[in-house]
This record gives C-alpha cells, sequence and structure tokens, in this order.
C-alpha cells in the first residue's frame, strides 16, 4: 500500500513546523496564520492516510507501534486546533507543529509489524478504551509542552534576566491556565481510557487488572496526575510546581508508551498484539 | 521649487528660546495669516512640540525664504538675533526630508522612540490644511513622514522596549498576569515615582485600589484621587490577602514585609501570584521574598537595569531605522522630480497647440470657404500629428533616465522645443556679443 497521503503530511507539518519557527522568532502575525491553515492542511491528509488504512484492512489499525504512533499524531494535531481555536496560545504550535512532524516520520521509517489483530482485540469497548486514552494523552503533551514554556518564563522573571524567550512567550497566567485546562481535560479523559480498559479485560480476559508493565506505568502517572489535579483544586497548586509535576507526569505516559514496548513485553506491547 | 526646513531642538537650543518662539505658535490662526502674506512661501507648515519648533515650506527662492523664515522666528518677542541664529539649524531638498521622517519616527526625540511625536505633528497638520497653508508637495510630503513613522514602529524594535521605570514595572506586570483589568493595587506610602507606575496600570484598566499609609490622611487624599480605599499600615498583612500588585515606596528604615509574612498570605490567597514592586530606598520588602513560588518582587535597581536595557535595544535599532528613512527620502525626492516634469510637458503640448491654431488659421484662410465637416478633418489631422510627435518625448521626461543630474534632461527638452523665450534671446544676444 503506498502512503501518498502520509508524505503529503509529513510536508505539510514540516512546512508548518518551518512557519510556526519563523513566527516564533519574527513574531509576525501572518506567519502565524499560515502555520495554522498549513498545519490544518496536515491534518486533513493525515485524516485521509488514517481513512485509506482504515479501508485497506476494514478496521482501524493501530496494533503496531507505527499505527499507534500515526493514530496519536492525528489526535494530537486535532486537540491542538481545537484548542488553539478556543484558547489560542501561538507560540505553542512552534512544539507542536515539530512534534507532529517527527510522529509521522517516526510512523513512516518504525518497522510495519504486523497489522493483524486478533478478533478478541476488536470492538466498541477497545475503540473507546484507545479513544480515550489517546485523547488523554494529547491533552496531557499539550499540558507538557505548556509546562515548558511556563518554566522557561518562570526562570526569566525570577531571575530578572530576559533573554530571547522573554518577549515572545506569553503571560505566565496565560501558560498556566493552558497548563489547567489541558490538565481539567486530560485526565479524565485518561481516567476513562484506563476504566474502559479494564472493563473489557474483565470481559474478554476475566480479569480488570493484569499487572502487565503498560498497566502499571500508567497508573503511576495517573496517580502524579491526580496527585496534581488534587493539589490544584484544594490548596491552589499552580506554577512552578504544577509544571515541573505535569512534565513528569508525561515523561511517565511517554516511557509507557514508547519504553514499555521496546523494553519489557506484556500483552499491551504492540510487537505482542496478535497472541494476548 | 525647493523644500526648505528651519528650526530649533532640544539639542541646539535652551528651553528658554524654545519656550519663546513655542510661543509664536499658540495663536496658529494668526501665525499662519502672517506667514502666508509672504509671496515667497508657495505651501509652508509651522509643527512645534515641547522640545522642538519647526517650519517647513516649499519656495521658488530658496535664499529668500530663508530670510524670510529667519525672519519670521525672529519677530518672536524677547528673542535675541544672535541667540537665535546660534541655535537655529536649517535643511534643504532631500535633507529637509529626511530630517521630517527623522522627526516624525522618534528618531531625533529625547526619548528615542517615543511614540507621541507622530501625534502631534499629525496635529499640526490638521491644522496647517485648515489654514489651507499646505499644497500637493507638502500634502505628500507629511502623509508620507506618517507612514515612515509607521514602517520604523512596526519594522524596527525602536518603540517595544520599556525605558522608564514605571512602564518596565508595568510590562513586566502583563507577563505575570496577561490581562491586567481587574486586578487589586495596593499602594505602600505615597511618592511621585510611585503614582506614576499606578497611572500607567491605571491605563491598563486595574481595578481596585488600596492605599496603605504611615499618616492615614495623606493615604485618604491619594485614595480619593484614584477613587481607591485607604486603610493603615497595621492592616497591611491581612490587604495581602486581596491584592495582585503591591507597590511600595516608605521612608521606612526596615523591612515592611519579611518572607514568613509573605509566605502566609500566599497560602491565604490559594498560591495567586502576587507582582511586588519596591522601589523604597532603604528598601521596603526583604529581598528573599522572592524566593517564593508565584511571588516576584522587583526593587528600583531591577527596574532601572531593566530600563537600561531598553535603552540599549532601543538604540541598537536605530541604524535599521535611519535605512528605512533614507529609503523613503529618495523615494519621495524621486517623486518630487516627476513632479518638477510636469510644467515642461505642459510647456510642449501648450506649444504644439498654439502652432497648430495658428497654422490652421493661415491654412483656412487660403482655402477659402469649407463646409464645417471639412475644417474638423483638418483639426483632427493637425491634433493627432502634433500628439504622436510628442508622445515620446514625454514618455522620456516621465521615466527620467538620468538620475545623477535629474535637471539635465530637463534642461536639454527645454531648449529644444525652445520652451523658455527669454532664455534664447539672452542667449543668441551673447553669441552676437
Amino acid at each position: 500500500m503506498t502512503d501518498y497521503f502520509l508524505y503529503f503530511t509529513l510536508a505539510c507539518y514540516f512546512g508548518a513546523t518551518v512557519l510556526w519557527l519563523a513566527y516564533f522568532l519574527a513574531q509576525r502575525d501572518s506567519l502565524y496564520c499560515w502555520g495554522a491553515w498549513t498545519l490544518a492542511a496536515g491534518l486533513v491528509f493525515h485524516t485521509l492516510a488514517l481513512l485509506q488504512r482504515t479501508w485497506a484492512y476494514g478496521y482501524l489499525p493501530v496494533a503496531s507501534f507505527g499505527g499507534a504512533l500515526l493514530l496519536f499524531g492525528w489526535v494530537l494535531v486535532s486537540a491542538f486546533l481545537l484548542f488553539n481555536w478556543r484558547y489560542p496560545i501561538r507560540v505553542l504550535g512552534a512544539l507542536v507543529a515539530p512534534l507532529a512532524a517527527l510522529i509521522i516520520y517516526g510512523a513512516l521509517v518504525s518497522a510495519r509489524g504486523q497489522e493483524t489483530i486478533s478478533p478478541m482485540l476488536r470492538g466498541v469497548w477497545l475503540l473507546a478504551h484507545i479513544g480515550l486514552t489517546m485523547g488523554g494523552i494529547a491533552a496531557l503533551t499539550l499540558n507538557f509542552l505548556g509546562g515548558i514554556f511556563y518554566l522557561i518564563q518562570e526562570r526569566q522573571l525570577k531571575a530578572k534576566r530576559f533573554g530571547f524567550f522573554f518577549r515572545r512567550l506569553p503571560s505566565l497566567s496565560q501558560l498556566d491556565t493552558l497548563n489547567y485546562w489541558c490538565l481539567s481535560i486530560g485526565f479524565p479523559l485518561l481516567t476513562g481510557g484506563i476504566v474502559t480498559g479494564s472493563i473489557y479485560a474483565q470481559h474478554t480476559l476475566g480479569r480488570f487488572w493484569s499487572w502487565d508493565p503498560k498497566e502499571v506505568l500508567t497508573l503511576l502517572a495517573w496517580l502524579i496526575y491526580a496527585v496534581l489535579m488534587h493539589e490544584r483544586l484544594t490548596v491552589g497548586w499552580r506554577g512552578r510546581r504544577a509544571a515541573w509535576l505535569a512534565i513528569l507526569g508525561f515523561l511517565v505516559l511517554l516511557v509507557t508508551f514508547v519504553g514499555a514496548n521496546l523494553w519489557v513485553s506484556g500483552y499491551h506491547s504492540f510487537a505482542q498484539f496478535g497472541k494476548p | 521649487m525647493n523644500l526648505l526646513l528651519v528650526g530649533l531642538n532640544q539639542k541646539t537650543a535652551s528651553l528658554e528660546l524654545r519656550e519663546k518662539l513655542a510661543g509664536l505658535i499658540p495663536d496658529l490662526p494668526a501665525a499662519y495669516l502672517r506667514l502666508k502674506e509672504f509671496p515667497e512661501f508657495a505651501e509652508i507648515i509651522l509643527y512645534s512640540t515641547c522640545n522642538r519648533v519647526e517650519l517647513l515650506c516649499l519656495a521658488e527662492d530658496a535664499t529668500a525664504a530663508l530670510e524670510r523664515l529667519r525672519a519670521f522666528f525672529s519677530g518672536a518677542p524677547d528673542v535675541s538675533p544672535e541667540a537665535l541664529s546660534a541655535s537655529l539649524y536649517q535643511h534643504q531638498g532631500a535633507e529637509a526630508v529626511r530630517h521630517l521622517f527623522r522627526v516624525a519616527a522618534s528618531l531625533d526625540s529625547m526619548v528615542l522612540g517615543e511614540p507621541q511625536i507622530l501625534g502631534q505633528i499629525k496635529e499640526a497638520y490638521r491644522q496647517a490644511t485648515e489654514q489651507e497653508a499646505t499644497g500637493p508637495v507638502l500634502n505628500r510630503l507629511l502623509h508620507k513622514s506618517f507612514t515612515v513613522a509607521k514602517r520604523v514602529r512596526t519594522e524596527t524594535g525602536i518603540g517595544d522596549h520599556a525605558v522608564s521605570v514605571s512602564y518596565v514595572a508595568v510590562g513586566l506586570a502583563r507577563k505575570v498576569f496577561g490581562e491586567l483589568a481587574g486586578l487589586t493595587v495596593l499602594l505602600l506610602g505615597a511618592g511621585e515615582m510611585a503614582e506614576l507606575a499606578l497611572e500607567h496600570l491605571r491605563t491598563q484598566g486595574v481595578g481596585r485600589l488600596i492605599v496603605a499609609n504611615r499618616t492615614l490622611e495623606r493615604g485618604l487624599r491619594l485614595a480619593e484621587r484614584y477613587q481607591g480605599e485607604a486603610v493603615s499600615l497595621e492592616e497591611l498583612e491581612e490587604q495581602l490577602g486581596g491584592a495582585d500588585i503591591l507597590i511600595s515606596s516608605t521612608g521606612s528604615e526596615t523591612y515592611l514585609l519579611r518572607r514568613d509574612q509573605v509566605r502566609a498570605a500566599m497560602r491565604r490567597r490559594k498560591q495567586r501570584p502576587l507582582f511586588l514592586i519596591d522601589i523604597a530606598v532603604p528598601r521596603d520588602l526583604d529581598p528573599a521574598i522572592n524566593e517564593l513560588d508565584n511571588v516576584y518582587l522587583y526593587n528600583i535597581d531591577d527596574l532601572q537595569e531593566v530600563a537600561e536595557q531598553g535603552w540599549q535595544k532601543r538604540r541598537q535599532e536605530v541604524a535599521r531605522a535611519e535605512r528605512l528613512v533614507a529609503e523613503e527620502t529618495v523615494k519621495f525626492q524621486e517623486w518630487l522630480l516627476t513632479l518638477e516634469v510636469y510644467p515642461t510637458i505642459i510647456g510642449l503640448k501648450e506649444k504644439a497647440a498654439a502652432i497648430c491654431q495658428a497654422e490652421l488659421k493661415k491654412t483656412l484662410n487660403q482655402l477659402g470657404p469649407i463646409s464645417e465637416e471639412q475644417r474638423q478633418s483638418l483639426e483632427v489631422l493637425l491634433n493627432s500629428v502634433s500628439q504622436k510627435l510628442l508622445h515620446d518625448p514625454i514618455i522620456f521626461l516621465k521615466r527620467n533616465h538620468h538620475r545623477k543630474n535629474p535637471h539635465l534632461e530637463l534642461d536639454l527638452a527645454r531648449r529644444l522645443f525652445n520652451l523658455d523665450q527669454d532664455r534664447q534671446t539672452e542667449e543668441s544676444e551673447e553669441e552676437e556679443s
């Protein structure tokens, strides 16, 4: 199967990266507009690529690492564009666009694993499990990126040294609001993902929880985010500490998503999908 | 036609002298009435700001017009001619254009890159047009100066960096809070600089104001002026719970707020960010407060350092701005030159029309009675021959190939078609003698 759409997507995301970085440097509104539209055009191709694959396989192919990356990239860009439309923090695109390009590139070069999955792993519950988890991770990724910006900006205001980033980054309050929003959307989605997953596991494997490495790590990340959410709501944790915790939580998720597939194997691992 | 500019500014003249000359301005209609009486000026505009008084005019005879301009300035009461001639500067042609552009773009200001000057020039231009003192050249020049100023502002960073302590404070507050609308300001003690910062904050739309002062009476006065409320210094810690920005400038010898106090206040505030500005010397606020999360403390030295950096950055942008001004000056000069071509083109057309008419008359006399239709055909014939013949010379003049010495071509064209009758006779007389 040829991946023309994917190459178009990659080209668009790459173009958006260039535009958005140029916007970050020059801070011209027109560059931002072009960047946003190029990213949106990339998303259209991305959608077409996913549809084409779904058509070819008869189901959404997420069994391989590349397939999962592809879906995740789609969710991330959609989430970002949706977010950017409602609550524009323009410079965030300068991180999202290159990340999206990287994800597509990763999906293209990663060895095509076996895309056939056992019939057991199809169904509405599983789709909900994957959708919710991916949506949650996408929101938490934005939270992570916002956290990085927050820490840079906070560092400059505290140290009273104003460098390259100071003028280009938005205010602390905007960045913190972004982080809070992403967390309050991402955390419930992730929770939903875990719950639907365990219900499905009970349904098919007869147990809610298997202590699979991926499950354990996700639980750890979930706990970190739960603490963050709780502290934010009760004692008003915000700013620097919240940003650090968001970054920590995301790193655990990253290990879960990437590392767990490479180093340890469980039934969640992409390579093991065929044989639960 | 020559563009001339005469004036003085803060670099060349004392404040006293500037004030006296600016005294010419309040009664602008009268000033313009006097200026328009002088036949030397084709178009004129007069503008003054707190740092400069300048007159810009378009005149046929540059020397006579310059004399007039100087005479106009010395017409101000109590001005000694020596002091005046020592401080007046004058620019002609491209230099005058460049000077106006630099003034409008605030490259010639005391505070480099300040935005007010453009507004002042716009206002002066409005008044000049009201008095019908300007014409096509100055209209275009002034409008051009507005766009140049705008280009300099948007394409260089000359106005981007705050250079005064109070602006710096507001800029930093914006980087912490984003929008300042609805925030509460707590003023601790009152001083000129604190009030200045407060003024800037208010233009950004901050909401409530609380004044805490040692003498409640003075605090009340200040609070009244800005529709705030006054509290006593003892309530400071309590008030910290509700305030977002604190500006401190008391004469206290000891710290008024310590780290622990602020830490406790932050807990009560549920960690909402707090921005503290300490412009008192000696300091009112414990520097260790800055170590707390979500608390940002700046003292006067910090702010001044940022302001100094702002100055440096503005100065770095000057070269780019000057380049832009030079570019626009050249463009304007080119436009002026095309303007100079028009009298010659009109002269050419008039001469052709006159010849056509004369020849037509002669021919009609010789032909005897002919029909109206035939007469019209003859006219059309003459007109189209003259138009086609003149077409190429006119295009040639408009293109103006000779950039370095543009008058050369114009002069040649005028001589070629003998458009200046007087000169022709002068030259032939010279030849005869």
